[in-house]
């Protein structure tokens, strides 16, 4: 069923009794030409890309919950493309573009809203570093505005523009950044892969992968073995468990990242404001919680629930930023598994195992990613080529040290990115 | 999270610092080639369940050993690196 405004109006008049479900629920079928582990954001783009451009029909998209019950849906909705390294620019600067077109692409609602996002600084030194960030954002053909403090305060006159400790100093702006609904973009692709043929199977976990003479040649699930001619292992936080299936021992250590939202407020936060200095960031939902977080509880861990200290951590630098929201109460926290890799940037690529691929290392910044990301994964299964945004993103650049993206040069910890 | 440091007993999780898998431990020789090194700084088994990693702990300035369990966050034990046993 194709959505529209008319469509809206009649089912108003008609009591809403003619809306179907959104996607089949087929059983697996015993064979598929490509089988993708994961119905995260991007096994879900993935699959409707293979689908969309490349004309394949034949595929099986694998969740062992249910369609974006991962980091797809637990995320802080952040979309932008202020990356500095080239390699990752280029592949944040078409992920924004497809984003921009998506809702028409998809024929539904994500909610993409381009509200501009500000990331702050506070001295002098990290004012050069952002000035240097927001001129390779311009000659990636994408847009940057260096405020300084005055420019700030007009935007966001509710700072705390004196505080001891990080004064004001400026900020870049960023202003086709923003936030979308993550669920719908998650319902959005399955939707869309789903009206291409694509079989989307819920409540199925790949248990394990069968390979012959180095050719992966199907996996095992809850719902029994798969056969298969291609493989994609997109499973986020997940990875190095489904990549030892394979016999494959993965760069990645998986982390818990913290978010927090309060109860519905009138507008009040306008843009997304990110606070490096004090590892905080806040944005606020259509529905008017105001939606916030900061960086990992730094321990390897896959409880998907966060420890007191980083929401102890978290509360004081939105407190320190803006005194305002100390009146505003947390009604919800949550944590999701984040698969980090040693240069914080990620992975699209083959792996030894002929016919499978990997798809991992997003970090905390992969859902701004879902679009490229579905896109090139695609690219490179259908034509055996990597896309050219996404050469960069090899898996042995760590073991040859070469073609490193560390964008923030903290080196090979996993948890420093 | 609580972490029994064998100098101090146990102490607030704020008071250490997680460094990584104790993989680290292991530093292979400096011509041991590009597998071992990459193994040594970038690949992890990374389980969902009993894991070994090592922390600082702030206060007496030791490197720990610790068995946890990542799913649960329950702490199984906690050993100095120092003088341990190759
Ligand atoms: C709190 C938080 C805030 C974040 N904020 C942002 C942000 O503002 N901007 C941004 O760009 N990114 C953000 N991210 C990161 C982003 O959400 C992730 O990088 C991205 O969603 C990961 O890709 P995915 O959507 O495919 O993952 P997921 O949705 O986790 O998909 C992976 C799927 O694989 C499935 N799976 C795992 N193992 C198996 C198996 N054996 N068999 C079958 N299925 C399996 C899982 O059930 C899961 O559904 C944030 C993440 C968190 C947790
Ligand atoms: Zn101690």
């Amino acid at each position: 069923m194709r959505y529209s405004g008319l469509r809206v109006f009649a089912q108003g008049l008609a009591g809403n009794r003619g809306w179907k479900p959104v996607w089949r629920r087929p059983e697996p079928k015993a064979e598929y030409d490509i089988v993708i582990i994961g119905g995260g954001g991007h096994g879900l783009s993935t699959a409707y890309y293979l689908a969309k451009n490349h004309g394949l029909r034949n595929i099986a998209v694998l969740e062992k919950g249910y369609l974006g019950g991962g980091n797809v849906g637990r995320n802080t909705t952040i979309v932008r493309a202020n990356y500095f390294l080239p390699g990752n620019s280029e592949f944040y600067s078409h992920s924004l573009k497809l984003w921009e077109g998506l809702e028409a692409e998809l024929n539904y609602n994500v909610m993409h809203s381009q509200r501009g996002l500000i990331n702050l600084f506070h001295s002098d030194g990290q004012r050069d570093a952002f000035v240097r960030r927001g001129n390779a954002m311009l000659a990636q053909g994408d847009d940057a505005v260096l405020l300084d403090r005055e420019g700030v305060r007009e935007k966001l006159p509710y700072l705390d523009f004196e505080q001891g400790r990080f004064p004001i100093h400026g900020g870049l702006y960023h202003p086709r950044g923003g936030t979308a609904r993550h669920d719908a973009v998650a319902w959005g692709y399955a939707r869309g892969a789903d009206r291409l043929g694509v079989d989307l199977i819920q409540n199925c976990e790949v248990t394990g992968i069968d390979t012959r003479q180095g050719r992966v040649t199907g996996v095992q699930t809850t719902r029994g073995p798969i056969r298969a001619r291609q493989v994609a292992m997109v499973a986020a936080g997940r990875s190095s468990q489904v990549a030892a299936m394979a016999g494959l021992r993965l760069p990645i250590e998986s982390h818990v990242l913290q978010a927090f939202v309060t109860e519905g407020l009138k507008p009040v936060i306008d843009h997304v404001v990110s606070f490096g200095m004090g590892h905080f960031y806040i944005s606020q939902s259509d529905k008017g919680g105001l939606v916030f977080g900061g960086d990992l509880d730094f321990y390897a861990s896959y409880a998907a629930r966060g420890n007191l200290p980083m929401v102890e951590h978290v509360m004081e630098a939105g407190m320190t930023l803006m005194p305002m929201i100390g009146r505003a109460r947390v009604l919800r926290s949550w944590g999701g598994i984040m698969d980090m890799s040693p240069d914080g940037s990620p992975i699209i690529d083959r792996t030894p195992v002929e016919g499978l691929f990997v798809n991992c290392g997003w970090n905390y910044g992969g859902f701004k990613a879902v679009p490229a990301s579905g896109w090139c994964l695609a690219h490179l299964m259908a034509t055996g080529a990597p896309h050219k945004v996404a050469e960069g993103f090899r898996l042995d650049r760590f073991r040859t040290g070469q073609g490193l993206m560390d964008e923030e040069g903290t080196g090979s910890q996993h948890n420093l990115h | 999270m609580r972490l029994s440091c064998p100098c101090c007993g146990p102490r607030d999780r704020r008071e250490f610092t997680y460094y990584g898998a104790a993989d680290y431990l292991d530093r292979p020789a400096p011509d041991a080639g590009l597998d071992a090194w990459d193994s040594y700084l970038h690949l992890r088994d990374n389980p969902a369940g009993p894991t070994r990693d090592l922390w600082y702990h702030d206060p007496c300035q030791s490197w720990l050993q610790v068995e946890r369990d990542t799913v649960t966050h329950a702490i199984h034990s906690v050993a100095p690196v120092a003088g341990r046993r190759a």
